[in-house]
């Protein structure tokens, strides 16, 4: 009886403590988009606090453009975002042509908006992919997807030989014309996607357990993402109107008709529907887009080097990750003075922390996931 | 038919059964896994438009062989500041509970290790020892993942296993007996359309428990990488890929015997049927992680304490009342009955269910 009672003393004096503790996810990690790193402080599996690193594919492209020609700063544009290399490019060349006062043919803005929208598709197959999967969607919408990913890819392949890096705009157009076959491809893509899409739908849109895990999860509220300046599918699925390509028309974009798809309260689910319907927007514009090819040149007469004129110019596009400009800056030589990259993919990221915050860790996987970064452009 | 209650005098005595049943079980368990792990890898393959393995052998059958050919060759390291003992114990602890199990599991009339009369009483208790071996694991890794994994399969074990064990009391009820055998014997119709919603239940918390999908938080590919074996390597991980795959097939037996009739059906053998069974329903959990996305752990317990539970509680309730206010109703209206029961609870319940949210403020 006394070793009991001297037992149960103890056990009153041993008060259960909890503290918060460190877990370091990434920057290897499988749901961590490449290199991103996140220091998290948990209570148990409550997420206290969260401290993004980056800067682990850092590459410096924006000090390496200052030592080559404009031209030459185009494959630098690919290695930012490569899951969409195209846009990356249209952005830049848009930028070069402003500062220089070259004209683009007809033609080659039709390719570039037709190569930009299968860009969009590619990259938010990714997105929409990959955050299924952080889910916990063993791999197969994944799969699916780039079953799908790979027909553009076909497509790209066609055009310009390359499948990841594409270096295909030019300023003043494309490198070539789009070859023979390359019409009749894209007719039979737009013909099938939209049964694909469909068919990701039928699987996991109304899924009971993807509500459960996705409505509602890692709200960006209307003030905050517009307070951070996000943009694209985050933007939008926080409930903002916001696009590029009718808030600023860039090439030629004014002539189409396109609807732009936004969230209601910025949750997780909301950013994944905005991309979906996004989908189905682009191929509203391609239809219009091949609809209204024009014959003529792919390429205007540009001079080898450029020599623009002293002065600055800021080109922005709505990439797939929101609104992507290039800074450039000319001294009258042939490589641009300075050249600085308003990078979507970064500037939506600032927002994680708060979005995360109170969130479980499965949470935190799928709000990163539902941001849809490309490590490649944050860092540059 | 004429079926003998006993385990049968054949081969002789009592050492050589156990001897040639014991040796019959493990093969047959370690054979049914490789099988197994090749029939997911391909099944999945193909729902998921892809391949594969198709290298190793006719339509890549050798490929788990191959894959405990290299394991087996993997360097085995302990973390340096783990516990050496408790993470070599680890692996044992939990694949030696499921091999037991299998010893009151009938392949056929009298086919059987020990024909236990607390048969399935024994499955729920022994099978649940694997989670101690799983925690064992998340422990001596000292790592945090390994560590949260672990303790999300602890709390879900402890919240799965009263829904489990009551949806199996309505089979008790059914066949009036514990032993697996009995049970067997007892279903003149299977038991699936007696206890539809004992079935579902039963099907739902065994899925928590061997951690398949929409459940298998506690390994958790995308959040913690591979939860409680992160550290472990060569034949030691390959102990624990094991145990995933014999979790799996004794539930899918389990399943088998306790609703699906046993090794009881026309034209085929008797073994083979059982086999047909365990493969069906394998086939089914392997349908599901194809498909669904995973829950979070604190819809899991939800789902467990405010859903499974009050359900496998109305079950039993439901099951009782038949048996003892309606004993002489034909067993094809009750079957109607309860299907009709089982679509309207779950329908209704569902309803109380609000989805998305769970923030805590921090």
């Amino acid at each position: 009886m006394v070793g009991k009672s001297k037992a149960m003393e103890a056990a009153k004096e041993i008060v259960i403590k909890t503290e918060p503790f460190v877990v370091n996810f990434g920057p290897a990690h499988p749901s961590t988009h490449g290199v991103f790193r996140m220091r998290m402080t948990l209570d148990g599996e409550v997420i206290v606090d969260m401290e993004p690193v980056f800067g682990y594919l850092h590459r410096g492209i924006e000090k390496l453009a200052e030592e080559r020609t404009y031209t030459g700063c185009i494959p630098l544009t690919d290695r930012m975002d490569y899951l969409a290399s195209m846009s990356n490019n249209f952005a830049y060349v848009l930028a070069v042509e402003k500062l220089a006062g070259i004209p683009v043919p007809e033609r080659a803005e039709y390719i570039r908006v037709i190569m930009a929208e299968l860009q969009r598709i590619a990259s938010h197959l990714i997105a929409v992919g990959a955050f299924l999967n952080d889910c916990g969607a063993f791999m197969t919408p994944f799969v699916y997807m780039l079953r799908e990913r790979e027909k553009i890819l076909d497509l790209f392949d066609m055009v310009c030989g390359q499948r990841l890096t594409y270096n295909y705009m030019r300023v003043g157009g494309v490198s070539q014309d789009i070859p023979d076959e390359f019409i009749p491809a894209l007719k039979k893509f737009l013909k099938e996607m939209p049964g694909w899409i469909n068919e990701y739908e039928r699987l996991l849109k109304e899924n009971e357990i993807l509500l459960a895990r996705a409505k509602g999860v890692g709200i960006l509220s209307r003030e905050l993402a517009i307070n951070i300046s996000a943009s694209g599918p985050v933007l939008r699925g926080s409930g903002v109107k916001w696009d590029i390509r009718r808030a600023d028309p860039y090439s030629i974009y004014d002539r189409f008709d396109f609807d732009i798809p936004t969230g209601t309260v910025g949750d997780c689910y909301d950013r994944y529907r905005v991309r979906i319907e996004e989908m189905r927007q682009s191929l509203r514009i391609l239809r219009q887009a091949m609809k209204g090819l024009p014959p003529g040149e792919a390429r205007s007469d540009v001079p080898h080097l450029i020599r623009p004129p002293v002065g600055e110019a800021y080109a922005r596009i709505e990439a797939p990750k929101g609104e992507l400009g290039f800074y450039l800056v000319s001294d009258n030589s042939i490589a641009p003075y300075r050249f600085h990259v308003r990078a979507p993919a970064l500037i939506n990221l600032t927002a994680l922390s708060d979005m995360m915050r109170g969130w479980k860790i499965a949470d935190a996987i799928i709000i990163f996931g539902s941001i849809d970064i490309c490590m490649g452009e944050v860092d540059r | 038919m004429a079926m003998q209650m006993l385990p049968p005098d054949w081969p002789g005595n009592f050492w050589a059964h156990w001897a040639i049943f014991t040796v019959i079980i493990l093969v047959f368990v370690l054979a049914t896994v490789m099988v197994f792990i090749w029939f997911e890898r391909r099944a999945l393959a193909i729902m998921q438009a892809r391949l594969g393995p198709n290298r190793a052998g006719p339509f890549g059958i050798f490929q788990p062989v191959a894959d405990a050919l290299k394991v087996m060759l993997k360097e085995d390291i302990v973390p340096a500041a783990g516990d050496k003992i408790v993470h070599w114990l680890a692996p044992v602890v939990a694949f030696v509970p499921v091999l037991m199990v299998f010893a009151v599991v009938p392949f056929q009339g009298g086919a059987i290790l020990a024909d236990l009369n607390i048969g399935i009483l024994y499955v729920v208790a022994i099978s649940s020892v694997t989670v101690v071996g799983v925690f064992m694991a998340g422990w001596a890794s000292n790592n945090k993942y390994s560590l949260l994994g672990a303790m999300r399969q602890v709390a879900s074990v402890v919240s799965y296993e009263i829904p489990v064990v009551l949806s199996v009391v309505g089979v008790i009820l059914l066949a009036g007996s514990l032993s697996l055998q009995q049970i067997v014997l007892a279903q003149d119709i299977p038991f699936i359309l007696l206890q539809p919603l004992g079935f579902l239940l039963f099907f739902i918390g065994a899925l928590a428990e061997i951690n398949r999908t929409p459940f298998d938080l506690m390994e958790a590919d995308s959040e913690l990488v591979a939860g409680f074996h992160i550290e472990y390597s060569g034949m030691k991980f390959a102990l624990f890929y094991l145990v995933e795959y014999a979790e799996a097939l004794v539930i899918s037996a389990i399943v088998a015997t306790i609703f699906l009739g046993g090794w009881r059906g026309p034209f085929l053998p008797p073994w083979l049927w059982f086999l047909v069974k365990v493969g069906l329903v394998f086939f089914v959990i392997v349908w599901i992680r194809a498909t669904l996305p995973r829950v979070r752990i604190d819809q899991l317990m939800a789902l467990a304490w405010k859903f499974l539970f009050p359900l496998a509680l109305l079950n039993l309730l439901i099951t009782a009342v038949e048996i003892l206010v309606f004993p002489a109703v034909s067993p094809w209206v009750l079957v109607g009955v309860n299907i009709a029961i089982m679509i309207v609870l779950v329908i209704l319940w569902s309803r109380l269910f609000k989805l998305g949210g769970g923030r805590v403020n921090v």
